[in-house]
Formats: C-alpha cells, structure tokens, sequence
C-alpha cells in the first residue's frame, strides 16, 4: 500500500474520527497559540466557553431530545460561583465585595461566606447546575412533560432567573453582575500569559468534555437515550423509566453549561444577567441546530462558529448580525435539519462513494451488507 | 398505519347476554376479577374476569370494539381501570407504572410495532435484554453479543440483519423484531396484539411458528383477528364482545358455540366463503 493510498484510508475509514480529533487538538493546542495575538487567543477561548455550553445542548437535545431554552441558568450558576469566589479573593479576609459596598450592604451575605473557599467555589460551579437540573428533572420528567411544554418551562426558569439576579443587586450586582476581576488565583487578567494560560485550561476542557459526551453517546446508555428521543412510550415497555434518564442526561448538560460558565469567567473578565437571559438561552440553542445538534462535534462546531461570526459581524454592521443569524436558522431548519455536521456527513459519503466507484474494477460485492455476525 | 386485516363489522351484531365463564375460583399466573373500564361514560370493559395459567398459550378474540387490546392496556398499566383487580402470580399490578411491570415480568407487543428506527436490529435486542442492569452498568460500551440477545436474534432469524439499521425492516421483519425484544426481555407473560396483522402468507407461517415456539417455555395472551392462524395454532380461546368475556373454551367448543357465531365467527365465515 503506498503513503497516498494509505492517507486516503485514514481519511475516509474507520479512523477518520481520530484524525479529525487530533487534527484539530493540534490546530488548537500549537497552530492557533502561535499565529493569534492574545487578544485574538483569548476571543477563541471565549468562543470555547460557550461551545462547551454548547456541546451539553447537544447531549440534551440532539441525542435526548430534550430541547433546553435554559441553558443561561446553568451557565450563570457555574459563573456566579466562580465570579464570587474571585470577588472574595480580592475583598480580603474581612472586606466586602466592591458592588456590595455600593449597594449599601454592610454585612457580607451568609450565602457568600463558604464562596471564599476555592474547592467548595469549583465544587459548587457542578453541583448547583446539577442540583437544580435535577429537581427540575424529577418535577418535570416525571410528569411527562416534553417537547415544546418542557422548553417554555425551562425558558421561563431562564427569565425568572434573570429577573431575581436584577431584583437583588445587593447579593447579585444586578444588571451589572459581577466584574472587575484584578486577582485571579493569583494572575492578573490583562497580562498575555494569563490570557494563554486559560485559553489552554479551556481548550483541555472542551477536549475531556468532548470525549466524555463521546463515551456517554457510544455506550448502551447513549443508545438508550436515543431509544428515549424517538419512542419515549415504547421505552417505559423495555422497562426502562425514561424520566430517570433523562434527568441523568439534563443534569450533565446542565453540569457542562456551569463548567462553561466557570471558565468563562477568568475568560472575558464578566458574568451578568444579560449573558444568560433567555435570548443569549436562544442563540446558544440556534447556533447546535446550525452546527449540527446530532453530532457532538457539530455542537461544537455550531458555538465557535456562530460566537466567532456574532464578533466579526458585529464589529463591521453592528445591526446586521441578528438579521443574519436569524436567517441562518430558517435555511438550516429547510434545507439541512442536521446542520453542518449533517453535509461534512453527506458529503464525505459522496467522495467515498464516488472513489470506491472509480477504484473497483469490477462491480465488487457491496461492504455491509452480507457481513456475517458473530454469534 | 391501518395494517390491519380480517376487519370484522360489529355494526348490527345483535347484543348477547354475555356468559362469565369460569367463575370458580381457580387460581392462575394472571388473574382479573370484576375488571371495569370507562372511558367518558362508555363502558369500554364491563365486568371482565378472566384466569390464565402458568405455561398457558391464550387466544383473545373478539370484533373491534369488544375491549380487547384496552384488556392489554390494562395489564400493562397503559389505562387505570375503573375498578376490579388485577394479579400477577399473587402481586397487584393496579397503580404501578408500565417499566415496573415490565420488570415483575409482562412484556408486550404493540398492534402497530414501534422498534427503534436509527438503532440496529441489534441494539434494540440488546437494549431489551439489559433494563436489569443498574444505569451506572450501561455506561460501559457494548462489547460483543450476550448469549440471550443472540438467542432472541437467532430465534426471530434475523441474524444477518443485526447490524443494519432497524428503519429499514419490513412490517412483517418489525413484528419479528418485536417478539425479539420481548424474549430478550426474559418475561414471564407474553402479550401479542395482533402478531400478524397486515402479514403476508408466508410471514403468517413463519410468525406461527415463532409463536408455537415461544410458548413452549412463556406464558402467552395473543390477541388476534386472523381466524385461520386461530385455528392453526390456537388451543384455549377467550371470546370478548362489547367488554365482556362471551365465552370461553377450547377452539372447536368455541367454534360450535352459537352465540360466537352470531357475533363474531358466522359472520367471519360467510366473508371468507
């Protein structure tokens, strides 16, 4: 077998997957570091954040088909705990937090206090997205409630969300959120290295994210989820209670969307009810159709690309953007329900139909079909 | 959707005093006493008792209308009965969800199957067989096929369609699919709604045969329309009509039976002539 052959096969066999992976681990970890400016680096890794949230829409969602309009709630879990665990930092032992001085506040809230200790904060940026996933899991699952009834109710969790950060500024910050971060575990957050050092603690972590949504995908429970996704009432007769799964399911989205919040933080340098309404909820739900909302990596794919396009737009046609992203979803919605992930498919089936075509001499028995199973 | 066949009019079938047959109490795997089910007023099942034993192969028929898959639905913890009882092997199955009484053992089959169109034939086998397992235990990738999912497989014989996705079977390969599923389940009771509706000649013998064979070691309830297969392969028949059991007795007895006739199988009889 020559290298051009054997390079053909890597591409279009059964390792595709891996060479995909690793091609792009490689972009990220040694081609994009070298060739952006911090700036540009850190804007990536913003991007990653939100692809993170992203990709748990697309375990929910796409594989589930439990369509969450309120991810912005996980995501400002995780956030706040992280926002207030820096703030904390920087108050010192006994000071307050800048905006609580502000507001008025006197006496540092007693929700705060456990927030100073750093492994209960990252604790927390899990278990608060979990916690509330699941009891909204338990009350709604069990009752049968899906489709677009369990996508208003979790929107509408994302407006009451937003209306009781702005309605308690003293606790939260209010529409301003938390901010002006100078003390990152010890790293100032204007300086290039603490830029690239979170663009990297980010890149890894959509990476183990990635594979972790890969393995839950390609397990016996992944194939139930799907079984879940298209006959929720046939499943409960393989005795199966698809409410207990499902939970499971929407609590690690809801985990995914607080470890996106967490890194976010040090990231951009903000966390605040706007990032987290309902619309940001919205377009973080339109950019996993785009991408693809059947396959993880399209998930992935779907948050930078769409994050990346809102930046570059806005900066040129400031009003445009929504027109286009608007316009976006409607062609994804008609001509390709799967979104990018479902063409590279279509089309990488194409080429390697085209090649076998071109490359066997005689009409050869067709792969697949009479294959022999090991009993 | 309509795969139905062997359609039976009850329009002007005369209402008959019904018969409870058997109301000696003689205890069974299934037991239902004074069973009502009523659906805004109509009595859908109207005071139905009916006794299944273990290792027992039981024919339901009945025109449309006469309760039948609603008996099913019943059982399987679909419909809340509106009153009467219900028992598995001693156990009241009233008020517990359909996956808990999958797991005391009852598996069933749905007149218009529904099997997993974009998993294989395979997973949706594999996934039958493993609701035992705890959540945290399906975590682990698949690796290889269980003895009882290649039983199952084999038994259906669709071993050389394992790997190919479930949405391109035939009606007739999904039924098959089905019964699958429900071996691979392990059950102690096996509930068939209409098995062959819709099938061809050939796939009828074919389902005939898995059916012969599956009763050999289950206890099964089959519901069907199609009365050459119940004479075929039918021992014991129950006759529902207008949500009460008609009569109750082996083929021919019931067969004979006037009143059967009348309803139900005379009419069936001058159609197919």
């Amino acid at each position: 077998m020559s290298a051009l052959t054997r390079g053909k096969a890597l591409l279009t066999g059964k390792y595709r997957g891996y060479v995909v992976f690793v091609s792009v681990a490689l972009l990220l970890l040694a081609v994009a570091p070298a060739a952006l400016d911090p700036f540009r680096l850190s804007l990536l890794a913003k991007y990653l954040c939100l692809a993170i949230a992203a990709l748990g829409i697309g375990l929910a969602w796409g594989q589930g088909g439990m369509m969450t309009l309120g991810q912005g709630v996980f995501f400002g879990l995780g956030g706040y705990a992280m926002g207030m665990h820096l703030k904390l930092t920087e108050a010192g032992d006994n000071g307050l937090p800048d905006f609580m001085t502000w507001s008025g506040v006197e006496e540092l809230p007693a929700i705060w206090e456990p927030f100073r200790n750093p492994v209960f904060a990252l604790a927390m940026v899990v278990v608060l997205p979990v916690v509330v996933a699941t009891a909204l899991g338990v009350l709604v699952f069990r009752q049968r409630v899906r489709g677009a009834y369990f996508a208003i109710l979790s929107q509408a969790l994302a407006a009451a969300f937003v209306i009781w950060l702005v309605g308690n500024q003293g606790l939260t910050g209010g529409t301003n959120g938390l901010t002006n971060f100078y003390d990152i575990f010890g790293m100032y957050p204007e300086e290039d290295s603490t830029k690239t050092t979170f663009y990297f603690i980010v890149v890894i972590a959509v990476g183990v994210l990635y594979l972790v949504a890969r393995h839950i995908v390609r397990s016996r429970f992944g194939r139930l989820l799907v079984a879940i996704r298209d006959g929720e009432d046939r499943v409960r007769f393989l005795g199966y209670n698809p409410a207990t799964v499902k939970t499971i399911v929407f609590a690690t989205s809801a985990a995914m969307a607080g470890i996106a919040g967490a890194l976010y933080v040090p990231v951009v340098g903000i966390i605040s009810p706007a990032l987290l309404g309902v619309v940001p909820s919205i377009e973080l739900l339109v950019a996993v159709a785009i991408g693809g909302r059947f396959s993880l990596a399209g998930a992935l794919l779907g948050g930078v690309l769409m994050n990346w396009a809102r930046t570059t737009f806005s900066e040129s046609m400031p009003d445009g953007w929504i027109y286009i992203q608007g316009g976006l979803f409607i062609l994804v919605i008609l001509v390709a329900p799967k979104g990018i992930a479902g063409l590279a498919g279509q089309i990488g089936d194409l080429v390697a139909r085209r090649r076998a075509l071109r490359t066997a001499p005689a009409p050869a028995p067709e792969p697949g079909v009479k294959e022999e199973v090991p009993v | 959707m309509s795969a139905e066949t062997g359609e039976t009019e009850i329009g002007g079938a005369e209402t008959v005093a019904s018969e409870t047959v058997g109301d000696a109490p003689k205890s069974g795997l299934l037991e239902l006493r004074d069973l009502m089910v009523v659906f805004d007023g109509f009595k859908a099942i109207n005071g139905v008792n009916l006794t299944v034993g273990e290792g027992e192969l039981r024919f339901l028929i009945g025109p449309n209308g006469a309760g039948k898959t609603t008996l099913i639905d019943v059982i399987t913890g679909l419909t809340k009965p509106t009153s009467g009882t219900v028992t598995f092997a001693g156990t009241s199955l009233i008020g517990r969800k359909e996956h808990q009484i999958v797991r005391m053992g009852i598996g069933r089959t749905f007149q218009t199957s529904v099997v997993f169109e974009e998993l294989s034939v395979l997973e949706n086998i594999d996934l039958a067989a493993t609701f035992r397992s705890p959540l945290v235990r399906l975590l682990r990738r698949r690796r290889g096929v269980s003895d009882e999912v290649a039983a199952a497989l084999e038994t259906i014989g669709l071993q050389d369609l394992a790997d190919r996705p479930a949405g391109i079977l035939s009606h007739g390969q999904r039924q098959w699919l089905e019964i699958g599923m429900l071996i691979a389940q392990g059950p102690k009771l096996l509930l068939l709604d209409e098995p062959v509706a819709g099938m061809s000649k050939d796939e009828r013998e074919r389902t005939g045969e898995l059916l012969t064979e599956i009763a050999r070691d289950h206890t099964v309830i089959v519901i069907e329309h199609d009365m050459e297969f119940l004479r075929r392969y039918a021992s014991t028949v129950t006759v529902l009509h207008e949500g009460t059991v008609l009569v109750e007795g082996d083929v021919a007895a019931v067969q004979a039976d006037p009143r059967v006739q009348e309803v139900y199988l005379g009419r069936k009889k001058e159609d197919a002539a």
